[in-house]
């Protein structure tokens, strides 16, 4: 059978020359999300001069950091064409791990700690999906309840509090600024910056795209297909320990369940960028774009004074519409060919 | 089918063993961790059993058949929420006061009807845009739980007509009244895909959408019947459960789509579509069930329900994989 999704091959359109890439049209159907977020943008400063107050984009993308940073490793488990539901609680997970071990043995030993048995939780989803090849949604379905009852049952069903809030400097990652930005932005700009450098520039991220885009294909190539998603999902559950931090350092205590949902926010985040959950399409750049698209629609729906529960029903309206804008331009027509 | 026999066997077997499994562990654990002198398989026990499985139950029937036919839908909790709230807000409507208890028929068809849309909805989204189902009701599942919000905000809606309550408690011939609505929808759903068209060309998508092409079945509208017949069920098990309860969160409902589809699983329907039975998951519901309410019995906690029922869920998956390359030789590529 032939390849029947010749885009999948070249992730990034590098095919074509640029000359043929600089109609309208096509920078519609390639763009489009960017070109949507701009609309979003100046629409929202029409409405509410506030918006674009330099205060009020750093609390956005201040706030958006933990979505974000998860994002980012969504976003190489789903271009390995596979899913992972279990950021969610994993986050809960780190979150109070850290919280708790802060109190214990100190900070300095609490962050690599719970680094190391957040990426264990990862290793583990790994070898699941990558080694044994067991269907990635299920998995991460049943870690997401699995892991949820680690932490409640680490917790002893409790919410975490530092007992001494003043005194410790652990607050730094979510409330400390370096150079006026805050600490949040810079963590999810620098770890944006390096994941997408691996994505882009590096034989791994290549091989990434590959796997995804037609995983028998990539085998016979000569590539390690359950090494690579092992190694997808560490940078995942990296991504997610370090969202947890941010968490943690924010608010200096916490609920047990304070990543419920999340999973299903970041992967819209994640699709709204443009990855197909059928693997081998998306890039880091347009995760960001995706989850900053969220969190303004947030703000500016906020600002001109609607509820918070009204985004809900925007995002869903704007997740189908790039969606099928995406394939509608892929497949060059709008209605789709299904009898 | 003649070699496959045995592990086909085996596998529809299973989710029958494994409840056998549970109710004698949790009998004999029962005796020495329990700290109630009740049984276990107590019959008073066992029929709140099935009556604690019935909203979750009904929207599995429907989840089974989506995933048969290829599909999947993560928006039944916001379903459930909306019909809810539709249910108990529309007794209250001024149009309809002097109706009197002849209220109770027109407000469920109300509901029932608000959730066949919003599974209508879907499936022609799903049909038309050709978008795949996962995230289309990904994102449904968002725009609905906003619509819940937006029909009343923050506040719960609470309506008790006792009437109803009563209706929803009553017990006929023993069992209780939704445990009659989830054998119902047991029996419809298996007519449905063992004894129709209709489910014989779900069966037929599911499992290679080309051929079933090829063969001439029309592949949308049997989605988007799907699509109807389980917002309609989520609409029934909303229906059900709130005649008795009588007050709705906006947040109810959610994470049932994950029990739902953990249902579903246990009772080895495939997420690729095209194999699965009613009856299956029928006693992957009660599975679950048996678990909650066993592991409650000796006195453990729900972290450790969600805890076991994740680790079971990931054991099946790699037991149905096992046997299922003894069956194909599947090349591990």
């Amino acid at each position: 059978m032939p390849p029947t999704a010749e885009h999948k091959a070249s992730p990034s359109g590098r095919t074509e020359s640029w000359f043929a890439r600089l109609n309208i049209t096509g920078l519609l159907a390639r763009q489009g999300i960017l070109v949507a977020f701009v609309i979003f943008m100046i629409g929202f400063t029409v409405a509410n001069e506030r918006f674009l107050d330099p205060d009020n984009v750093m609390g956005v993308i201040r706030s958006s950091a933990i979505l974000g940073v998860m994002a980012l490793g969504v976003t190489f488990v789903v271009i390995s064409g596979n899913l992972d539901l279990s950021v969610g609680s994993m986050m809960s997970f780190s979150t109070i791990v850290v919280l708790d071990l802060h109190d214990k043995i100190g900070p300095a030993l609490a962050i690599p700690a719970m680094f190391a048995m957040t990426l264990c939780l990862g290793a583990l989803i790994g070898f699941l999906v990558g080694y044994l090849r067991l269907n990635s949604l299920i998995v991460t379905l049943g870690m997401l309840s699995a892991i949820h009852g680690l932490t409640l049952t680490y917790s002893g069903g409790k919410n975490m509090d530092i007992a001494d809030k003043e005194g410790t400097w652990f607050g730094v990652f979510g409330q400390g600024d370096a150079m006026g930005i805050p600490i949040p932005i810079l963590l999810f700009v620098l770890l944006a910056a390096l994941l997408g450098a691996v994505l882009s520039k590096t034989p791994f991220g290549r091989k990434v795209y590959a796997v995804g885009g037609n995983g028998v294909a990539a085998t016979f190539a000569g590539i390690r297909r359950a090494r690579l998603v092992f190694c997808c999902y560490l940078i995942s559950s990296f991504c997610v320990a370090t969202a947890g931090l941010i968490q943690a350092s924010r608010s200096l205590g916490s609920q047990n369940t304070v990543g419920q949902g999340l999973e299903l926010e970041v992967l819209a985040a994640v699709i709204l960028g443009g990855a197909s959950l059928m693997g081998g399409a998306g890039t880091i750049f347009k995760t960001v774009i995706g989850v900053l698209i969220l969190g303004f629609i947030q703000n500016g729906l906020l600002l001109v004074g609607l509820q918070f529960y009204v985004q809900y029903v925007v995002t869903w309206i704007i997740i189908i519409l790039a969606v099928w804008l995406d394939i509608a331009a892929k497949r060059g027509k709008l209605w789709s060919p299904i009898a | 089918m003649a070699p496959g026999t045995l592990s086909t066997f085996l596998k529809r077997g299973a989710i029958w063993g494994f409840i056998l499994f549970e109710l004698v562990f949790f009998t004999i654990a029962g005796e020495f961790l329990s700290l109630s002198d009740k049984a276990f398989m107590d019959l008073d026990n066992m029929l709140l059993l099935f009556k604690q499985s019935a909203p979750i139950g009904i929207i599995a029937m429907g989840m089974t058949i989506i995933m048969i036919n290829g599909n999947i839908d993560l928006s039944v909790g916001a379903i459930y929420a909306i019909s809810a709230i539709v249910l108990l807000d529309s007794m209250t409507w001024p149009m309809f006061a002097g109706l009197g208890d002849w209220v109770i028929p027109l407000s469920w068809a109300l509901a029932l009807l608000t959730g066949a849309m919003l599974g209508a909805l879907n499936g022609l989204i799903v049909w038309k845009t050709g978008v795949d189902a996962f995230i289309v009701t990904l994102g449904s599942m968002l725009g609905y739980r906003g619509l819940v919000f937006m029909y009343n905000g923050e506040q719960p809606t609470s309506h008790l007509n006792w009437t109803l309550v009563d209706f929803a408690e009553a017990q006929f011939l023993g069992l209780h009244t939704p445990t009659w609505f989830l054998l119902a929808a047991t029996a419809a759903i298996w007519f449905l895909m063992n004894r129709t068209v209709h489910g014989r060309n779900a069966y037929a998508i599911g499992n290679n959408r080309e051929a079933a092409v090829n063969a001439g079945i029309r592949v949308g509208p049997h989605m988007m019947i799907n699509f109807v017949i389980i917002g309609f069920l989520a609409a029934l098990s909303a229906v059900v459960f709130y005649s008795e309860s009588g007050s709705v969160n906006p947040n109810d409902g959610e994470l049932y789509e994950l029990w739902v589809i953990t249902a579903v699983v246990l009772g080895g329907t495939k997420l690729t579509g095209g194999a699965g039975s009613i009856l299956s998951t029928f006693g992957g519901v009660l599975a679950i069930q048996l678990l909650r309410k066993g592991l409650a019995h000796i006195g453990a906690d729900t972290s450790t329900v969600n805890l076991v029922i994740g680790l079971i869920l990931v054991a099946v998956l790699f037991l149905d994989r096992q046997l299922n390359i003894k069956g194909k030789e599947e090349l591990r590529l």
